[in-house]
């Protein structure tokens, strides 16, 4: 009784992990997929097996560009989290010792998720819009004389929210990857010579690349699905993929947006095995 | 065969030139306070071209601090550091010729054996060409020619010390510094790499600075040992002269074997007598030493080899003057030398003995045998606690 528990043992213990796994991941992006093959037309929809939907998004020119729109946005929102999350992760790792210091200005890098994501986007427009406090200041201070729209309500504003929004998620496994640096390696190599920058470009970046990769990994994901933002920030004016299989879900074109969300799926999970194959990160975790 | 021994002439001339360029290291009145804390307090020290120096010492006694001192790792707070001619202290490390092998290593994890090596020549801006040569020349020496592709942690940890020492030796420096290069390895591996360090030394002629806290290590290797102790310089000297005549109760205890008996002065040294202490319960003891005025605390010192056995009621010879009883508490058995423990036990005094086995097993004593030690004034010193 006891030997057929034990080989049953882990087998049960694994049983709810699998079960939950199957029922809301397997079995969403499943149905997902079929659906995608599936026939519609206005008002209704049919199980099938063409490739129309597909087809459709490859031929239409407003999707394409629509695709393009999203990859730009990632590619910048990825740029500016690294230009941004590098440095303040140094900072954070190599010029704060004392260890309680460290972790308030850990916190205070979360502070952008103390709110609600609409909450933080509605404050950006006092301060964005065309009588915002920026365009005043920039007026008073002489720096231009008729108020700057492209601060609101453009993809400046839409790449500036989502800077804001996920540079943490770039800042701590780049600060993981940094603190694990042994201070000696950079002690020996100054020691052999290296200067700072040296020390930067040999030590500190390659053996920070694995943060920088799963910090990627994050900031691609989180922006590749990204739509409330692009919706509030851009005024409308600019499309994201998310914001088109919403759309689609909305006139109730389900088909479409299932195939272009498989689409979305496989170029995002292309993207990540690319970065896995670039570093070891189970060595990091 | 003429091009090996064109090759070999060659080699001996470059190594020639490498000792002709070694340089000595001067330290004056050199201080290091961390806020109110000081490590190293005023240290005076001169240690000469091409030599193999020791800074022995318990850890926290500032030994690592001086060696990184003279690395450049550690700003100096008061005092000049010079190697050679040259006053270092402001200058980066990169800039003092020295090398420094780091405890651990702190080998580059992403990089192989082969750029491990090369670092330093790159970041000097050596061309391509010549850092092939000399990188491969290094790792020839030090046997890890096969390894070159590895990365560090593939290896060995003494594979990895020896690719920590190639990476250092393979700019030339005048001075190389070696914090605790030893330490992470095994008893076994410990000394024979202990012959590999004084090889190279002999090799390359130039000067070897060490931090150990092992005296086994700092007698095997050094042409000059410098004991330290909480931040000052307690004795310097050749492992010799340190094992003899240790100058404090510190170094007498820190390089070990040594029995102490702690009491006052009875009578100070001057030209024709020798010092005389009186230790509580066991008497009066004759020794080298002080001439400190009577009545000051000071430590009756001698090594456990110089300790003479003999039966209670036995005769001594005329010399020896000072005499304890004692009981063999236990026997250790260790090989050539046998270690016995006994004890006073009127004041609970331990005392450590050793002898050859050979001569232990004439003797023919067991445990619980009361005995007399004895032993000779030129034997013992008084040293100022």
């Amino acid at each position: 009784m006891i030997k057929s528990w034990k080989a049953i043992a882990p087998y049960v213990l694994i049983a709810p992990q699998t079960l939950i796994f199957l029922l809301f991941l397997i079995f969403p992006i499943a149905t997902i997929v079929v659906v995608s093959f599936w026939e519609f037309t206005g008002y209704s929809m049919t199980p099938a097996f063409t490739f129309d939907n597909y087809i459709g998004i490859f031929t239409s020119q407003v999707t394409l560009g629509t695709y393009l729109s999203t990859f730009r946005f990632v590619g910048l929102v990825w740029l500016f989290t690294l230009l941004i999350g590098f440095p303040v992760s140094y900072f954070l790792a190599f010029c704060i010792e004392d260890v309680r210091l460290q972790i308030i200005l850990f916190l205070v890098c979360t502070v952008p998720f103390w709110t609600s994501n609409i909450i933080r986007m509605i404050s950006w427009i006092p301060f964005l819009g065309r009588e915002g406090i920026l365009n005043n200041l920039l007026i008073n201070i002489g720096v231009t004389d008729t108020p700057i729209d492209i601060f609101l309500f453009s993809d400046f504003a839409v790449v500036l929210a989502m800077v804001h929004l996920y540079t943490l998620f770039m800042i701590v496994p780049i600060f993981n990857s940094l603190m694990r640096i042994e201070r000696s390696l950079i002690a020996a190599a100054e020691d052999a010579g290296a200067s700072g920058l040296q020390v930067l470009k040999e030590v500190i970046v390659p053996l920070a690349f694995p943060g920088i990769a799963i910090g990627s990994i994050f900031v691609v994901t989180l922006t590749m699905g990204e739509f409330v933002t692009i919706r509030l920030m851009s005024g409308g004016q600019s499309a994201s993929i998310g914001y088109l299989i919403r759309n689609q879900i909305g006139s109730l074109q389900y088909p479409l947006a299932a195939a272009n969300a498989v689409i979305l799926l496989m170029v995002t999970l292309v993207l990540i095995f690319a970065i896995m194959r670039l570093v070891d990160i189970r060595k990091e975790l | 065969m003429v091009g090996t021994e064109q090759a070999q002439a060659e080699h001996r001339a470059a190594q020639a030139a490498i000792a002709a360029a070694a340089r000595g290291v001067t330290l004056r009145s050199v201080t290091k306070q961390y806020g109110a804390v000081t490590a190293v307090e005023n240290i005076n020290l001169e240690i000469a071209a091409g030599s193999y120096c020791c800074l022995l010492g318990p850890s926290g006694c500032g030994k690592t601090t001086t060696l990184r001192m003279i690395a450049g790792h550690e700003e100096i707070s008061s005092g000049d550091v010079f190697i050679g001619d040259q006053r270092v202290n402001g200058l980066p490390a990169a800039q003092r010729n020295t090398a420094m092998v780091f405890q651990n290593y702190a080998l580059f994890p992403h990089k192989t054996v082969w750029k491990n090596v090369e670092f330093g020549l790159k970041m000097r801006g050596i061309p391509a060409h010549e850092r092939t040569e000399r990188v491969d020349e290094m790792l020839d020496i030090v046997g890890l020619a096969q390894f070159a592709d590895r990365r560090p942690h593939m290896l060995s940890g003494g594979q990895q010390q020896r690719v920590a020492l190639a990476r250092a030796l393979v700019t030339r420096p005048q001075v190389l510094l070696l914090d605790e290069p030893l330490s992470a390895l095994d008893e076994s591996l410990r000394v024979k790499t202990r012959g590999e360090l004084r090889k190279l030394q002999k090799q390359f002629g130039m000067t070897f600075i060490q931090v150990t806290h092992a005296q086994d290590e700092a007698f095997s290797l050094s042409d000059q040992i410098v004991v330290m102790d909480h931040g000052h310089i307690d004795q310097i000297g050749t492992p010799s002269a340190i094992f003899e005549e240790p100058a404090s109760r510190f170094v007498a205890q820190f390089v070990g074997d040594n029995n102490l008996f702690d009491g006052r002065v009875l009578q100070g040294a001057d030209q024709n007598l020798m010092a005389q202490i009186e230790v509580d319960g066991l008497g009066v003891f004759v020794g080298k030493g002080s001439s400190a005025s009577v009545g000051v605390a000071a430590t009756c010192c001698v090594r456990s080899d110089r300790l003479l056995l003999t039966p209670v009621n036995g005769t001594l010879p005329a010399d020896y003057l000072n005499q304890v009883m004692a009981r063999i508490i236990s026997i250790e058995f260790t090989g050539y030398i046998t270690r016995v423990s006994l004890m006073v036990e009127q004041t609970e005094t331990e005392i450590l003995y050793k002898a050859r086995t050979t001569d232990w097993q004439t003797l023919a004593l067991d445990e619980g045998e009361q005995v007399r030690l004895s032993w000779m004034p030129e034997h013992c010193s008084i040293l100022l606690s």
